[in-house]
């Protein structure tokens, strides 16, 4: 199991076990972590599942593909540390990581 | 439904359409739902606010595989939504494409009464909401106050483009919307600024090309950056605040045409007085008929007990629809059940024998 905290914008933060294969976005929705709404559940289609990565694993999380690059279009408040967290798979590797939710999602 | 719209709505004009049902929906549902009806010779019209059919499936995920259609291993949505485009086909159903349902009311001959936003008028039967998620609409951007702007400065959509002429607008987007529009309107504004948040554009490549040629000529300009707040009052922006890599800045501009996708709204279907569950229209599992006789939902838009948003689920509650609706479309004829293997009436229909 891979732990991941999530941090609202008011500080709240929430740590998560979830199994490596599932999403960033699973990972919230199966333990109802507020603010991250999936509305095409996953699918790279709507952009409210939109989260921040942590300053120190955003090396390890990397860069979007092309099509979750032009789905962030559709996001808002996009930063240099945006993902979709539908696109991020879980492993061993992103033990520990760290992601901010956004204030809004589109 | 409330008693404001059992009133008698505008006259009938030469212009309104009657016909038996009217589907709302041209996503997969909607598709099928003619099908079923017109097994049993009950002819449809179909509206949606897309300007092609398929609803989600083509808007959202065209290219995308689907595994849960019976009998097809692997379908696109595209594909799904042209193999049901040729399955309708024998009964030439007639579209309305681009256009929201917005009024519906019982006359007093008991049949419904249908308006469009673009003015298209119905008389029908019955009525068959297949509006799976609710009408794709604009999204619109969670910008302060932007509602106080839209339909006066702010804009999803440009009806006419004289509309634009001698304004200074600002268009927001990556897509061939804002690369289209950004094309069509710098001839007649005063000014043009396309803001994207970044410089790499998802529109078709020549319409990128010739928007950066406008830039070259200093005709537009083009701002990498985001809109994070508006500058305005009664209704008419005085500017937009972009964030850039270099700071904020304050952009002066008249008219902001924000183009960030569409995303589903339950719309009019609120409005009509039906019983709704959580915002999706309370059907029973005999007829999928609503709290309102004669109108039928099928598809994700309806709930029961049980309910799953499947489109092989809205494929079932087609045909049980049909059966019901043909009790009120004929009601002095019988249903009888044919197979479409068999039946050389079902098959002249298909066109098949």
């Amino acid at each position: 199991m891979t732990k991941i905290t999530f941090i609202q914008p008011d500080g709240e933060s929430q740590t998560v076990d979830v199994e490596n294969g599932l999403t960033v976005m699973e990972a919230a929705k199966l333990n109802d972590v507020p603010g991250i709404e999936a509305e095409c559940g996953g699918a790279c289609a709507c952009a409210t599942c939109h989260v921040y990565v942590d300053e120190g694993w955003r090396e390890k999380v990397g860069k979007p593909a092309e099509m979750e690059e032009d789905m962030l279009d559709f996001a808002f408040d996009v930063r240099e540390e945006s993902r979709l967290s539908c696109q991020i798979k879980v492993s061993d590797a992103l033990d520990g990581l760290i992601v901010r939710v956004p204030a809004k999602q589109f | 439904m409330t008693s404001t719209t059992l009133a008698p709505a505008a006259p009938l004009t030469s212009e309104t359409i009657e016909t038996d049902a009217i589907v709302i929906g041209a996503g997969p549902c909607g598709l099928f739902a003619v099908f079923e009806l017109g097994l049993l010779d009950i002819k449809a019209h179909v509206v949606d606010i897309l300007d092609r059919p398929g609803g989600q499936c083509a808007e959202l995920y065209p290219e995308k595989p689907i595994y849960d259609v019976p009998a097809l291993p692997i379908v696109t949505g595209q594909e799904l939504t042209d193999r049901l485009m040729e399955q309708i086909k024998p009964f030439n159903p007639q579209f309305h494409f681009s256009e929201r349902i917005d009024a519906l009311s019982r006359q007093p001959d008991g049949r419904f009464r249908l308006t469009t936003d673009a003015g298209t008028d119905f008389l029908a039967k019955v009525v068959v909401v297949a509006a799976g998620g609710g009408s794709f609409t604009p999204k619109r951007p969670p910008l302060p106050g932007i509602e106080n702007y839209e339909g006066t400065s702010v804009f999803y959509s440009v009806r006419k483009i004289e509309q634009m002429r001698g304004k200074d607008v600002v268009i927001v987007g990556g897509g061939d919307s804002a690369l289209d529009w950004t094309l069509n309107l710098a001839p007649v504004a005063k000014s043009l600024t396309l803001v994207h948040r970044r410089d790499d554009f998802r529109a078709a490549p020549h319409s990128v090309e010739k928007m950066r040629k406008l830039v070259e000529e200093a005709s537009i300009r083009l701002l990498i950056g985001q809109v994070v707040a508006l500058e305005g009052a009664n209704g008419e922006l005085s500017a937009v605040e972009i964030k850039t890599s270099n700071g904020n800045e304050r952009l002066p501009c008249t008219a902001m045409l924000p183009f960030f996708g569409l995303t589903m709204k339950l719309g009019p279907v609120a409005d009509w007085g039906l019983n709704l569950h959580e915002n999706l229209i309370n059907v029973d599992t005999e007829r999928f008929e609503s709290s309102e006789k004669g109108i039928f939902a099928i598809g994700d838009i309806n709930w029961y007990p049980g309910k799953l948003k499947l489109i092989l689920s809205g494929f079932h509650e087609a045909a049980l629809m049909a059966q019901a609706a043909h009790r009120i479309v004929y009601p002095d004829k019988k249903v009888l059940f044919q197979y479409t293997t068999s039946s050389s009436s079902l098959q002249k229909k298909l066109g098949v024998k």
